[in-house]
């Protein structure tokens, strides 16, 4: 019996197609019960990496192992895993309740358990009564759900979810993703699953690895990766972000001063840095304030602040998006950044509009520093 | 003109000229098929069931005294329910028909299978490969297994010479060599509408099958085979209709057991000069396949929606 933590163990898995590694030297360990999300645009190896566990593809090097024994070697149709396909994959020569019953079938379970399992599964997707419909008479929804009761229906030790929710419209994806979520808490399943789509990752996953060209390059709980991302692409790539490049100024253990054309920035941590190299700082725009007066130094997180951590610009743009404005702000430097606001009032006294001078300023301790 | 008969003139003109570039296009198989298949059978229907005063055949609908009479004459049909010759050519082109069907079947459908697997780059090479017969006259193929099959043809000889036999089988005029000649000329016909099916399958769903614990085989019987339905009733089709009313393969590589309807039809126009049997034979036959045909049909499309994602 492996432990809780490596139930699922991915050893050094590479996997060349014509001398290309599409996943490129890859190992984590998945906790039992866990979500775990694969995130990244197409072509990062993502899928490929989901084949691999599923035994559709043969890794090139590296193991596999679930619940302490290798898999690598076993053909998809042995391993105890099932896969909810991209497009759900449903037979549709066959009923809902034959799909659901396709798998347990295969096993030669005795005809009276097979009835009783897969009630069970079309109640917990609630589509009992579309028991006897073809997959063609159902909406992309219900597809959905019947997908799902098909590969948990076998329980099985992993669960694997290909773009789990990407053939539906966005505001059934909103829904679903809860109702999944809930309905393999429940199951209690280990859960890997793949997306290109962050919030779908951030919202469904307990942890997210973020892969680009076949390499991990993050791996971390949904808000560790958006607050502390350890490079460029993950800060970019993860919600939207203004990208600040200079030069360390100051390097103490308890702060940093980082010059760039738009002003002189005060990280309230130490780096892991060298005076005069070469930085990103990464600043969402939720976490600036806008404001036509300079900022005092009581607004200030400390006084050490004052002077850093601002810059006057003119609005270009403003989005309003209902729960929150999004402003496009031309600093003097003439970077673009994008500072957002929450709308918590119904009529905020003080409208920013187009054309407008303003101040932009933050706290130092909510810029993140990125040395790649 | 008053100005009611006017309006419905230039409606009925509008009509007409309403997409008449549509129409047109779509017009041109209709009067094919009227012309060239539903003419012809109506004629074909109207001789078998009329009169002959030996020289002309008399006309179904006649006016005199008073009367319109209608004349159908149905003893060529009674005659070919009664006479045993007929039955058993039926029954003889059936069971070769289907003989061929299943072998075609057979052998075709790991061939389409094969084909629609592999590379992407090969196929057009592979498909190639079927249809080249078809450059060569079909009579000319059927004409070289004559060749081969002989009693001193290609196989006995080099049979003989392996000292495998003493003296050559009999495999010429025979039911073998017939169904060989049919399942080679009919092979092509069932491998493209299979392969036409099997390169468009999802082949997702075969993942998935796997994916849910069944082995290669079971997901060939319970997934595959059964969303190639249509590709099987295609192929079957194409072979088995055409097959029913084969007249040149029996005629040179059958023999006596091989009696087919084709080669009766043959006879009964051409050597007995009995027309009116002939288009009695020949509307049956179509008779044989259509209400099959037409029932399996109707099957079809009250199953409706099994038509793959």
């Amino acid at each position: 019996m492996a432990s809780e933590a490596g139930f699922v163990r991915i050893d050094h898995l590479t996997k060349r197609f014509d001398e290309v590694a599409a996943v490129d030297d890859v190992s984590i360990d998945i906790r039992k019960g866990e979500i775990f999300a694969l995130l990244g645009s197409s072509g990062c190896g993502k899928s490929t990496l989901l084949r691999m566990l599923a035994g559709f593809e043969t890794p090139t090097v590296g193991n596999v192992y679930l619940d302490g024994a290798s898999i690598s070697n076993m053909p998809p149709y042995e391993r105890p895993i099932n896969m909810m396909f991209q497009s759900y994959a449903l037979f549709p020569h066959l009923t809902v309740w034959q799909n659901v019953a396709f798998g347990l079938e295969r096993d030669r379970m005795p005809k009276d358990k097979i009835a009783e399992r897969v009630e069970a599964m079309l109640n917990i997707v609630q589509l009992k009564p579309y028991a006897k419909r073809k997959p063609h008479q159902l909406s992309g929804g219900q597809q959905q759900r019947v997908a799902l009761a098909r590969c948990l229906a076998k329980s099985p030790k992993l669960l694997l979810l290909d773009e789990p929710l990407g053939a539906l419209d966005r505001k059934l994806r909103e829904q679903t993703q809860f109702e999944l979520v809930n309905i393999i808490k429940k199951v209690g399943v280990t859960c890997v699953m793949v997306t290109h789509d962050q919030e779908e990752a951030m919202i469904m996953a307990d942890r997210i690895a973020v892969m680009q060209e076949g390499r991990f390059l993050q791996v971390g709980r949904p808000g560790e990766i958006y607050e502390t991302p350890n490079c460029v692409f993950v800060a970019d790539f993860i919600g939207e972000v203004n990208l600040f490049k200079g030069t360390v100024e100051t390097d103490q253990a308890d702060h940093v001063v980082i010059g760039t054309p738009e002003c002189s920035h005060f990280v309230s941590h130490g780096i892991t840095g060298t005076l005069g190299m070469q930085v990103s700082i990464a600043l969402r725009p939720e976490k600036i304030c806008l404001q036509e007066i300079e900022p005092t130094i009581d607004q200030r997180e400390s006084a050490a602040e004052h002077g850093h951590n601002c810059a006057s610009g003119t609005i270009e743009g403003v989005a309003y998006f209902g729960k929150f404005t999004v402003f496009h702000v031309r600093l003097d430097s003439g970077m673009l950044i994008k500072a957002s606001r929450e709308n918590t009032a119904r009529h905020e006294d003080k409208q920013l509009v187009r054309g407008q001078r303003v101040f932009a300023w933050w706290d130092g301790s909510d810029v993140v520093v990125l040395t790649s | 003109m008053s100005i009611e008969n006017s309006i419905a003139g230039n409606a009925v003109l509008r009509f007409l000229v309403r997409d008449w570039g549509r129409r047109s296009v779509i017009g041109i198989p209709y009067l094919f098929l009227i012309l060239l298949a539903s003419v012809p059978f109506l004629v074909v229907l109207k001789i078998s069931v009329s009169e002959t005063d030996g020289i002309r055949f008399q006309d179904l609908m006649s006016y005199a005294d008073g009367m319109i009479q209608l004349k159908i004459k149905l003893s060529n049909y009674i005659f070919l329910g009664t006479d045993s010759l007929y039955i058993q050519t039926y029954w003889s082109s059936i069971k070769f028909a289907s003989l061929n069907t299943i072998i075609c079947l057979l052998i075709g459908y790991p061939f389409a299978y094969f084909m629609a697997r592999s590379p992407a780059n090969i196929r057009p090479a592979l498909l190639m490969l079927v249809s080249l017969p078809f450059w060569t006259s079909y009579l000319l193929r059927v004409y070289a297994w004559k060749g081969l099959l002989d009693d001193h043809g290609v196989f006995n000889n080099i049979l003989i010479w392996l000292h495998v036999i003493d003296d050559p089988i009999k495999m010429m005029h025979t039911g073998f060599s017939m169904t060989v000649g049919m399942v080679y000329a009919y092979l092509p016909f069932m491998i493209l509408p299979l392969y036409a099916n099997l390169v468009k399958m999802d082949l997702r769903l075969i993942e998935a099958a796997k994916d849910l614990g069944a082995t290669p085989w079971q997901t060939f019987w319970l997934v595959t085979v059964p969303l190639s339905k249509n590709g099987i009733i295609a192929g079957a089709m194409l072979v088995f209709i055409p097959s029913m009313g084969e007249y040149v393969i029996p005629e040179l590589l059958g023999g006596p057991g091989t009696l087919m309807i084709g080669r009766v039809l043959w006879d009964e126009f051409f050597s007995n000069n009995d027309w009116a049997m002939a288009s009695a034979v020949a509307v049956t036959m179509v008779g044989l396949i259509l209400v099959p045909l037409a029932i399996f049909n109707k099957y079809q499309a009250d199953s409706g929606g099994v038509r793959g994602i």
